[in-house]
């Protein structure tokens, strides 16, 4: 590998007068967890939003396979964002009118596969992530735990190149943000999906391969030898 | 971590030979540092010696006599008055690490580097724990939960020491 998946370079961001990052750039490299700390207000979810292309710095490069982010047109980047990408958040974001089963298939079926697919797809993918059960279930009908599992399979149903997780255990109790990590590690380790993972924890950034550390909006990370 | 009350509370369970004894101690606590047989026999000789312990019967074998020993009352008494008595909390990492946040500072080298130097280390023996915790059984998920929570500790602390690094630097100063 010659090349990182993803790299950012000299980001600069600033929301009125706070700049959030101030400089800081990160390499990826496919199949790896990294997690992503810092203090709160370190500018470590503006990173991983940068970095995901929703949105854009105001200065320095976020490059996905070699080609900058910035080149590619709002269209090209949210299709990128959809079959490279996966997601978690730190509350699920489920669509509540739909079921487990409907909301994981939900990815597949905005790309155009048939229904039927979709859904057997989905169910995989709940099974593996120990959902299989609630398949049926609206979000409001789940438990926490649950719920992020769902948002997990939901994330890895396309087969993304990468996932980025932005505190998916922030909302949870140890035992069940344990259970969504072995899950979500294991899961993208079979299928070499990289994992950037915010988090201030560090129990749950103990499951990553190596760290960046954020601190007021800029980088330190500390690549593997390879 | 004594070893003659934890033989003594596997004992509480029913009497056994010291095989058996020294078998059932590395199954659950001695992942790390199994038992020697030679610390079984001397550490239940003294149990015998204070009463604590009493033979239960003899089995003449091919090899040496086996003993089996059972817990006596006063052996149930020692080991009921140390689970209720706590453990003294240590301060280890806390005093030494402060020491040398402080020597930084105060020769103006860098206090962030000592704590990013630890951290990254804490992280490594956390990562460690964690895939160890992951391929275990439940008794390695306990004592590897155990450990991470103490290091978690620590590297919360150097976090906010991180976050009051300014502060602490312009107090060693004056």
């Amino acid at each position: 590998m010659t090349e990182p998946l993803l790299a950012a370079v000299d980001l600069h961001k600033t929301f009125g007068p706070t700049p959030a990052l101030d400089g800081a750039g990160l390499r990826i490299w496919p199949g790896e967890v990294v997690a992503v700390m810092g203090p709160s207000g370190s500018g470590k979810s503006t990173l991983l939003h940068c970095l995901a292309g929703i949105i854009r710095p105001d200065s320095g490069t976020v490059s996905y396979q070699g080609t900058p982010l910035s080149t590619l047109s709002d269209v090209d980047r949210s299709e990128l964002r959809r079959t490279e990408f996966g997601f978690v958040f730190q509350f699920g974001q489920l669509v509540p009118e739909l079921t487990a089963l409907e909301n994981v298939a939900l990815p597949l079926r905005l790309g155009g596969v048939r229904r039927r697919e979709a859904e057997s797809r989905a169910m995989e993918w709940l099974a593996r992530l120990e959902v299989a059960d609630v398949a049926d279930k609206r979000p409001g009908e789940t438990s926490g735990g649950q719920g992020q599992r769902v948002a997990v399979a939901r994330a890895l149903v396309t087969s993304p190149k990468v996932v980025f997780a932005d505190e998916p255990t922030g909302a949870l109790d140890s035992l069940n943000g344990e259970r969504v990590m072995r899950l979500l590690v294991a899961a993208a380790k079979d299928t070499n999906a990289a994992v950037v993972l915010v988090t201030h924890e560090v129990r749950v950034a103990a499951y990553s391969d190596r760290e960046v550390v954020v601190r007021d909006g800029k980088s330190t990370q500390v690549e593997l030898v390879r | 971590m004594s070893i003659g009350l934890t033989l003594l509370g596997l004992l509480e369970t029913g009497p056994r030979h010291g095989y058996d004894l020294k078998r059932a101690y590395d199954e659950h606590f001695g992942q790390d540092r199994p038992l020697h047989y030679g610390q079984v026999y001397s550490t239940l000789s003294r149990l015998l010696r204070d009463g604590l312990v009493e033979v239960d019967g003899v089995e003449a074998g091919e090899g040496p006599e086996r003993k089996r020993y059972a817990i006596t009352a006063s052996g149930v008494t020692d080991v009921r008055d140390w689970l209720v008595t706590p453990e003294r909390p240590e301060p280890y990492l806390h005093s030494t690490l402060y020491t040398k946040v402080v020597l930084a500072l105060m020769s103006g080298r860098s206090a962030q580097e000592v704590l990013d130097v630890q951290r990254g280390a804490h992280l490594e023996t956390m990562r460690a724990l964690t895939r160890r915790k992951l391929t275990g059984d439940l008794a390695d998920q306990l004592i590897c939960d155990h450990a991470l929570f103490h290091l978690e500790a620590d590297l919360r602390w150097l976090e906010l020491t991180a976050a009051r690094l300014d502060q602490l630097s312009e107090e060693v100063r004056r």
